[in-house]
């Protein structure tokens, strides 16, 4: 089958790339464009380890075709730290230790981010509902939860510092 | 509320610093199993049975080979016979025949998605549709899915020539039970007939799966001068050097076996499943060959952990000491000998003290996958039989459950059920925690119960290597042998960090391929921290009297009167009396004082402390659906001393949260033709965020004489009492006694309709 040409933004950048038809987006972050951030764990949409934002909407990108990003703003893992910062989620997961074996972590990442932006102020249920999602099996996800609430209430400093 | 017992303070052990690979793995910079690519590289996949059991007449591969991207096509006929070989692994065995005979099979197909052949093609979709085009003639065989199926008088033998070992006299008729073996002291039975309490029950658990969230996947590549690179994920790299060494017939010094960064593991990436197949095709096609499993591949035909069958009786005066034990343990071990059965009878009651005992345990093969270690294998089922038994002895006693868990626990001194004798331990202090703390005696509500358990893992020594070298500018490098999987760079550096006088942000760690290090037994058995972390400390300390050389060579003293403290020498007398020679300026100067300062350490260390948990539940029981939230958790453990403690309550917390998810949701569901009816996570259902509660922690710190700093290994045991933990709580709750896992909600609701 012939590849489709697909023109999209990733991560702010103006991204070109060939597809087959067949082939999930999250196989096309992965094996056409390097970006092996987002990690397939089931391949369903069931642990979230391939999330990504598409037009500011979480998905499963394992559940996407490559095609389906034409035209569209997409954002991983890749493009969370900016300028070589990490983003408060990146830094609260470190100092919690809110990750093992690291696998699942780029697709809670991003989840979480998602998350924060629509409630800067969850609560620990709402958080908990949120990243259900995403699976984790190394850590029972309390240190998960206390980073991502703990990066929220840094986020709402900043912003009413500001 | 987290909370920790301490001795004495170290400058960097016990502190929380930022991992060294932490900003790789936040970044998604990490590379995983599947994130490895070679230029011009095949993609391989697997044809698998789709029958439990049968016998495989004939394999035809022509029509598969015809197809065009298709470049290589294998079957077990590729691969060396190599029977019933074991293969040393530390100081355990493997039977690598039957991992080679799992990996592809030869003339029988013994599960549903066992292994018949394998294609390498351009794209994954053309290895897909060759799989389609191989023509394979099955004489279908009847089937046994569980013990008592494989147990039966007449059953289907998977293996036809197999005799039942460690029985009197020896076994003449095959059967489907490849090992007995009994542990036994004084007269149990008549001990628990003169009791003033008895108790009894038969218990059952389901198989479960790991559940890491990385499939299996590795890149191999087979050169024509015969040396192969295998990049793969996995527990041990020197692991998958040997067994892809046997299996695929090459020496181990043609293999240079890269651990990827792993994405789980749990004890199922303790053996392979891809490595020999992927090399073989590369061999075959001269091109590398990417081979990744699906989660449907995953769950199919890789290690799930036993389900079991076992009955328990047990007896106690009425004071409350335990007078005797019976166990019966019958685990399935998969399509090979092997199951965790023999750890269960050793694990299940040795942290109790008791004179008068008898465990039967019987490994029986079964028509299912191959089992694979899932953290500490065997115990938490063991456990669940003998602290529900123990649970129902206080209840009969009207006594306090940990009260009588502290009249009968092991400690120093103690001859232990297996046969050693204790010492450094805190069990005693670990039940203690547990009664101190405030959710001990908290109040519950309606439709709620608490429920208490213990348990106990031996934890693993053994060899390991690490090598440290001083940098040019007085920064450290460590290199280990062993794949981290939750944090080992950190305990590493940390370790080193302490030796040397470095702050932490000094010393970095990193994992070596096996053509960079000496051997170092796997990433499992909770011995990273230990062992090799013992390796790390001896290399850290011939460094420490080799920069005391330099400093000595630089003053022009003798080398007792070099002191090292803080990172820095220190002169103790001459003329230069109190002068200090920092790492760095010692570094600076080892060009001119004897040249490059750099250790390599190998260990093989012993008497390495054994691990004891004690976990409190609270759960709440829906009483319309049988429903169960976890309401509340708290696990305190024995931990020797907490090298990362951030790390270790992450152990705590993980083994705790797999346990609750054993003992409520998951399991294996097979159809009456042996088939998994839930491959994936929406149907196997392990526990997520909103599924639990925070798992508060109590580290007690009673510190092992043999190991580093005299920590414990910590990874298993918080999986060993949360299956009887969660069960008690629910037994609190409903007031009927949970007798089989998981206690998903028709099953729950059946107990509590009907009593069973």
């Amino acid at each position: 089958m012939s590849k489709q040409h697909i023109t999209c933004t990733i991560n702010g950048d103006a991204t070109e790339f060939l597809v087959e038809p067949g082939i999930t987006l999250l196989d096309a972050l992965r094996d056409e464009l390097g970006l092996t951030g987002a990690k397939e764990g089931c391949g369903s949409g069931d642990c979230g380890a391939c999330s990504v934002m598409m037009d500011g909407r979480l998905i499963c990108s394992c559940l996407a075709l490559g095609v389906e990003a034409e035209g569209r703003r997409i954002e991983t893992i890749e493009g969370m730290a900016v300028n070589g910062e990490l983003h408060p989620l990146q830094q609260k997961f470190l100092e919690h230790a809110a990750l093992q074996c690291g696998f699942c972590t780029p697709g809670l990442l991003v989840a979480a981010k998602a998350l924060l932006e629509t409630n800067p102020s969850p609560t620990e249920t709402e958080t908990r509902y949120w990243l259900a999602g995403n699976l984790c099996r190394c850590t029972g996800y309390d240190k998960i939860i206390r980073a991502v609430m703990d990066a929220a209430a840094e986020l709402r400093q900043e912003r009413s510092a500001a | 509320m987290n909370v920790t017992v301490t001795p004495p303070k170290l400058a960097v052990v016990g502190t929380r610093p930022i991992r060294p690979d932490g900003v790789d793995k936040v970044t998604g910079r990490a590379n995983y199993g599947a994130d490895y690519k070679v230029a011009g590289m095949l993609h391989g996949k697997i044809l698998r049975s789709p029958h439990a059991h049968a016998r495989i007449v004939s394999i035809d591969t022509k029509r598969a080979e015809a197809l065009k991207g298709v470049k290589a096509v294998i079957t077990g006929k590729d691969f060396p016979l190599l029977g019933d070989m074991e293969l040393p692994m530390g100081e355990a065995a493997m039977n690598v025949g039957h991992i080679s005979e799992n990996c592809i099979a030869r003339d029988k197909a013994l599960y549903q998605g066992h292994a018949i052949a394998a294609v390498a093609a351009t794209t994954v979709a053309i290895a897909e549709e060759a799989l389609e085009l191989i023509d394979v003639v099955y004489e279908v065989l009847p089937h046994v899915l569980d013990v008592e199926a494989a147990m039966a008088p007449d059953a289907p033998l998977l293996h036809e020539k197999m005799l039942t070992k460690g029985v009197t006299p020896p076994a003449e008729k095959p059967s489907n039970v490849a090992m007995f073996m009994r542990l036994a002291r004084g007269d149990a039975a008549k001990a628990i007939d003169a009791s003033d309490v008895i108790v009894e029950g038969r218990y059952d658990t389901a198989a479960v799966h790991q559940g890491y969230i990385e499939p299996h996947a590795c890149v191999c590549t087979y050169g024509a001068d015969g040396q192969v690179v295998v990049w793969s994920s996995s527990q041990g790299q020197f692991m998958v050097r040997s067994l892809t060494s046997v299996i695929a017939g090459i020496d181990q010094a043609d293999i240079k076996a890269i651990p990827a960064e792993i994405g789980g593991g749990f004890g199922g990436k303790t053996l392979v499943y891809l490595e020999p197949l992927a090399t073989i095709l590369s061999k075959k096609s001269g091109r590398a060959v990417k081979m990744v499993m699906s989660r449907d591949e995953v769950f199919r035909a890789s290690g799930p952990t036993s389900s079991s069958v076992m009955t328990v009786r047990a007896g106690a005066t009425k004071d409350g000491k335990f007078t005797g034990f019976e166990l019966d343990l019958r685990f399935a071990a998969g399509a090979y000998p092997g199951s965790p059965v023999f750890a269960a009878l050793m694990a299940g009651l040795a942290h109790y003290e008791l004179t008068d005992f008898a465990i039967d345990a019987y490994d029986v093969v079964t028509n299912t996958p191959k089992v694979a270690a899932y953290r500490a294998p065997g115990a938490p089922i063991s456990t669940f039989a003998v602290e529900s038994a123990i649970d129902d002895l206080a209840i009969k006693l009207g006594m306090d459950p940990i009260a009588l868990r502290v009249k009968n626990g092991v400690k120093d001194g103690s001859l232990a059920t297996y046969g050693v004798t204790f010492s450094d331990i805190g069990f005693h202090e670990t039940l203690e925690s547990i009664r101190n703390h405030e959710h001990y005696s908290a109040p519950l509500g309606p439709n709620q119960g608490r429920g208490v358990a213990a348990g106990y893992w031996f934890n693993a020594g053994g060899e390991s290597s690490a090598n440290i070298a001083i940098n040019e500018d007085g920064t450290a490098t460590v290199v280990s042998g062993c794949p981290d999987i939750g944090g080992s760079r950190a305990s590493m550096a940390i370790m080193a960090a302490e030796v040397l006088g470095l702050p932490i942000e000094k010393v970095r760690c990193t994992v070596a391929d096996t053509t960079a290090i000496a051997y170092s037994g796997l990433t499992g058995g909770s011995r990273v921290t230990v062992s090799t972390g013992a390796a790390v400390v001896k290399a850290a300390n011939d460094i420490v009297e080799q920069l005391k050389g330099r400093a000595a060579i630089t003053w022009d003293v003798p080398v007792d009167q070099v002191e090292w403290s803080n990172g820095a020498a220190i002169c103790l007398s001459g003329d230069q009396k109190g002068e200090k020679l920092s790492l760095a300026d010692l570094a600076y100067r080892f060009g001119r004082t004897g040249g490059p300062v750099a250790n390599q350490a190998s260990v093989n260390l012993h008497g390495i402390g054994p691990g004891f948990a004690v976990h409190l539940c609270d759960v709440e029981v829906d009483p319309e659906t049988g429903g169960v939230t976890v309401l509340r958790y708290t696990a305190a453990q024995d931990v020797g001393r907490a090298i990362h403690a951030s790390y270790v309550e992450g152990q705590m917390q993980g083994g705790a949260a797999q346990g609750i998810g054993w003992a409520l949701n998951e399991e294996y569901i097979f159809d009456t033709d042996g088939k998994m009816e839930n491959p994936g996570f929406l149907d196997y259902r392990m526990p997520v965020a909103s599924d639990l509660p925070m798992i508060d922690t109590i580290m007690i710190e009673v510190p092992c004489r043999n190991t580093p700093f005299g920590a414990k290994g910590v990874g298993e045991v918080p999986i060993v009492p949360p299956l009887a933990a969660v069960a008690n709580a629910v037994r609190a709750a409903i007031g009927k006694r949970p007798h089989s896992l998981p206690l998903s909600p028709p099953r729950l609701h059946a107990l509590m309709a009907n009593g069973h």
